[in-house]
């Protein structure tokens, strides 16, 4: 099978790529785009390590195919930071000891991202929780973790309140 | 994986004609094509990419009180849209209960229906399986089925279906649009997927091409919005395919039953619906030993296919506790745990 050509924008950057069609998006900023914050866990989208948005949505990107997603709006890990200036989510995370050894946490970060967007878990530990099953930590920092979500979300929120006033 | 050929029709008759062709397979959310693909479990030879097809992600209230629901509209957007949930609380609890959250925002209504069986002799090539390959023979008979069906299976194959989402909607009359070669079909969700017998590989009614373009529910489905919900046994809180579910959906009316749907999920290779159970049911006290009854009915022709015995009594129990909860009403708000028993459901017991 010859390449396909398509069109992807990563982290506000548009690349115009060249793609075997067997290509997942996963090993496309990985092998390709040396994007290696987004992680390969089970790769088979049983461990949410290789989470990114995908036009605003969480999804697991070892699960979708580079060309199906041509024209997509792709934000991963490295592009969550502004500059030198860690997220609310980056911080409240490191704040919280939501990880031990870091291998699912641009997963968990990604992963939080969609769910603080999605906006159906608010404060409620229990929904949290459950909002990010898909992404397992076998360290098992989840304590941490639901800490660093709650806290997050109340950063943001102050934020939005502070950009509306 | 093996290499393939990446075809994205403009249209749905460009679709279904490369579709067609032998060694094609439909391309949508992928979630469990790719897993197949990557697991070398399923090998097309061309990939057949309708995720971009118009027409196939709306949601529409149809003239006669039914709902339309798109082929690619995903499993999360569905769950979340509001009038979708307050309609048909049972469906948007069974979404919810499956999978992770990113699978349900890539994965599709019609892929739902035709996702495979994960039995795991299916998915090791090392192991017989007739339904992966005729003729094969069947490793999990004598091999580790705990999990297995305990309705409607054969020698060739124990196999379930693992969706959740089927469950309620082959409760509700689920209808399934299909559009094919010859023109455009309705099926009903219930003669949609197929019992295993002699030919396990024949997993439903689609024929070379044919495209799941919708999904339908009657008018009556929204009658039951008031008194239905699915639970869900697993083996872990979340994240997991079910041991046992069941829908229930009751109207009643001076604590008589006056319409009452039951389906069992993870007992058999497609959604199971509890006919003889709703006959049980309807007409009869809104009660706890008519719930009983009923249950007794809906697994009068369980048996076991290895060591799962276990869930036939597993299943009368989750019965009965899925219609208690129904009767007990839909909660205004669905609970942080969609359809876990760990959830608290007032006037259910705990102990099933």
């Amino acid at each position: 099978m010859t390449s396909l050509p398509i069109t992807l924008t990563i982290n506000g950057h548009r690349h115009e790529l060249e793609v075997d069609p067997r290509v997942t998006l996963l090993d496309l900023l990985r092998e390709r785009l040396d994007l290696t914050g987004t992680k390969k866990g089970c790769d088979r989208g049983q461990c949410g390590a290789c989470t990114v948005l995908v036009d605003g949505k969480r999804i697991n990107s070892c699960l979708a195919l580079a060309v199906s997603h041509d024209g997509a709006n792709v934000l991963t890990i490295e592009g969550v930071a502004h500059g030198e200036e860690l997220h609310p989510v980056q911080a409240a995370f490191i704040a919280h000891d939501g990880f031990q050894c870091g291998f699912c946490t641009p997963g968990q970060i990604m992963s939080t991202l969609g769910l603080i967007a999605e906006g159906q878990a608010g404060d409620d530990p229990e929904r949290i929780r459950e909002g990010l099953s898909g992404n397992i930590c076998r360290c098992a920092a989840y304590g941490g973790i639901v800490e660093a979500v709650l806290e997050a979300q109340q950063q943001l929120a102050k934020a939005d309140r502070r950009t509306a006033a | 994986m093996r290499d393939f050929d990446y075809i994205r029709p403009a249209t749905i008759p460009d679709a279904i004609a490369a579709a067609a062709e032998p060694g094609s397979a439909y391309l949508a959310g992928g979630t469990n094509l790719l897993d197949l693909m990557k697991g070398g479990i399923t090998s097309p030879e061309r990939i057949v990419d309708i995720s971009r097809l118009p027409e196939l992600s709306r949601i529409e209230r149809l003239d006669d009180g039914g709902l339309r629901i798109g082929a690619l509209v995903r499993n999360a957007d569905l769950a979340y849209d509001p009038a979708f949930a307050k309609s048909y609380p049972a469906v948007a609890e069974a979404l919810l209960s499956g999978a992770s959250a990113q699978l349900r925002n890539a994965a599709t209504v019609g892929g739902n229906l035709l996702q495979r069986t994960r039995c795991s002799y299916f998915y090791d090539t090392a192991s017989a399986c007739n339904r992966r390959e005729p003729g094969a023979g069947c490793d999990a008979l004598g091999g580790e089925n705990r999990l297995h069906a305990v309705l409607g299976w054969s020698d060739a194959c124990i196999a379930t279906h693992p969706s959740d989402f089927c469950v309620p909607l082959v409760a509700l009359d689920a209808v399934v649009e299909i559009e094919g070669k010859k023109g455009r079909r309705h099926v009903t969700l219930e003669e949609f997927h197929r019992l295993p017998g002699e030919t396990p590989q024949r997993e439903n009614a689609l024929e070379p091409g044919d495209l799941i373009v919708a999904v339908r529910l009657p008018a009556e489905a929204a009658s039951f919005s008031a008194n239905a919900r699915y639970l869900k046994v697993r083996e872990r809180t979340s994240y997991a395919f079910a041991i046992v579910s069941a829908a229930a959906a009751l109207v009643v009316d001076g604590g008589k039953i006056r319409a009452a749907r039951l389906a069992l999920g993870g007992v058999a290779a497609k959604p199971w619906r509890a006919r003889t159970a709703e006959a049980v049911l309807l007409g009869a006290d809104a009660s706890e030993a008519t719930f009983a009854s009923a249950a007794d009915a809906a697994l009068a022709d369980a048996s076991p296919s290895g060591d799962n015995a276990f869930k036939i009594e597993l299943a009368r129990r989750i019965v009965v506790r899925a219609l208690m909860s129904a009767l007990s009403g839909t909660p205004e708000r669905l609970p942080a745990l969609p359809a876990s028993p760990f959830s608290n459901i007032p006037g259910a017991r705990h102990d099933a």
